[in-house]
């Protein structure tokens, strides 16, 4: 199956179209989740009144922080067994995108702290802690691709740390039952279905989505570039041999 | 497939860490060093260096894993002893978990057996917890060395790798650099905690030894 779409060839055709759509749709998803999240929902006092609406902001980059290093770490495990182009060319791409949406929550997330438990950082909060060392994983990831002389040796450096990260991903989320936290309990997937109005939920899904598809469309124009400078290196360097 | 090339690997490891006349005393001195600044740095009133405490002896086993291992296998891929001890027919993982084995007792180990006299320097009260707690950070350490050891073998063939073994490694120090310090307070969930410690440890014990191996393939490529 993976071998049908480890194609370059079928994966410029198809995100030709594809990634446009993706930002097309996200922008729309965004701009409704903002304009319902910023105009429309009523506050809620008990998250501080009018600073809850980042939450429109917050919660999809906390999603995407953790999508996107899944992503890393399944396109990571791809190229190491198959060892698909395309899949090495997917987590060059992710890296700096998930870093970025990773940065996102943490300062939305103080921003958000501030206000309404008085502190922009709090040491002995798990969860904000994990986000933080995801961010560093994906720092890690970055720095050691970088330091790599050849593409290989970088993509195969990167897929090792990327699957021992990921390995460690639920011991370092585990910590977080074991202290007492500030941060509101998980109140959208629980066991017993989400545990917030629907008026705050259904703005609260699009915005992800709509995240998620502008997330989905940048790492696909990263990847076109990346298959093109590829490609212009071969060229150069068949154009030297020719000379 | 024989043993022989894994101690041979362990007795090389030991003996590079020894090396240089000093033996365990450079890593103790070491951890001296760091342990003496933090009073200098953060003052010298007794509750706070008693709260404090614990967590100066954490930090300083996990810089002092991050120190000792930056050479552990960059040395090795440049004389060419890793080519060798890819060709020996014994396993990888297993050469990398002995080298690092080696580097822990060298380093890891005095550091934790140490502890309790830091301990007493930071206003702790002398008690039988501190040998527990001495239990405690070599355990912890143990961890450190493995994960360290990771990141060591990634950056082999890097120059100045010690500065991205430390970027690559923190991450996978946390779960244990939390639960050694919970087991060492009596906050929320200390109750399980040294198990979790101890759990964390045989995790990286088991995944660390093959994530090395697969580093140490790509090195000597």
């Amino acid at each position: 199956m993976w071998s049908y779409f480890a194609n370059p060839h079928k994966f410029l055709r198809l995100s030709d179209w594809l990634a446009p759509l993706f930002y097309a749709l996200g922008a729309a998803c965004i701009a409704y989740g903002l304009w319902q999240g910023l105009w429309v929902v009523p506050k809620d006092e008990v998250q501080g009144g009018d600073i809850m609406r980042v939450m429109f902001l917050h919660v999809p980059a906390a999603w995407l922080a953790m999508a996107s290093y899944s992503a890393l770490a399944v396109a990571s495990f791809i190229w190491f067994i198959w060892r698909h182009e395309l899949a090495d060319i997917a987590a060059k791409a992710i890296a700096p995108l998930g870093a970025i949406w990773t940065a996102l929550c943490l300062a939305t997330g103080s921003i958000w702290g501030k206000p309404t438990w008085g502190t922009w950082w709090q040491w002995d909060d798990a969860r904000m802690m994990s986000v933080l060392f995801l961010f560093f994983l994906f720092l890690g990831y970055m720095a050691l691709r970088a330091a790599m002389d050849t593409r290989q040796k970088a993509a195969r450096a990167g897929a090792i740390l990327a699957m021992v990260g990921a390995l460690n991903v639920p011991l370092i989320k585990f910590s977080v039952d074991l202290f007492t936290s500030l941060h509101q309990d998980a109140s959208v997937i629980t066991a017993d279905g989400p545990k917030m109005a629907a008026v705050y939920l259904t703005p609260l899904m699009i915005s992800a989505l709509g995240h998620s598809l502008l997330f989905g469309g940048l790492v696909m124009t990263r990847m076109r570039t990346e298959i093109r400078e590829r490609r212009i290196a071969r060229l150069h360097a068949a154009a030297l041999e020719g000379a | 497939m024989s043993a022989a090339p894994i101690f041979a690997a362990f007795r090389q490891s030991l003996g590079e860490a020894w090396a240089g006349g000093a033996g365990a005393l450079l890593p103790l001195g070491f951890l001296g060093g760091a342990a003496v600044l933090v009073p200098l740095g953060i003052g010298s009133d007794g509750e706070t260096l008693k709260a404090v405490g614990p967590g100066i002896i954490w930090v300083a086993l996990a810089l002092a894993s991050l120190v000792t291992l930056e050479r552990i296998f960059q040395s090795d891929a440049e004389d060419g002893a890793l080519d060798i001890w890819l060709q020996s027919g014994a396993p990888v993982s297993a050469i990398a978990a002995a080298k690092t084995l080696a580097h822990w007792l060298a380093a890891g180990l005095p550091l934790a057996l140490f502890s309790p006299l830091l301990a007493l320097m930071f206003q702790a009260e002398a008690s039988p917890a501190l040998l527990v707690n001495a239990a405690l950070y070599a355990l912890g350490s143990l961890a450190f060395f493995f994960w360290g050891g990771v990141g060591a073998a990634l950056s082999a063939t890097v120059r100045r790798g010690g500065l991205l073994i430390s970027l690559i490694a923190l991450p996978l120090f946390v779960p244990t650099a939390i639960f050694g310090a919970l087991a060492m307070t009596d906050g929320p969930g200390s109750g399980g905690a040294p198990l979790f410690l101890a759990a964390s440890t045989l995790f990286a014990c088991a995944v660390a030894p093959y994530a090395m191996a697969a580093a140490l393939r790509l090195a000597a490529d």
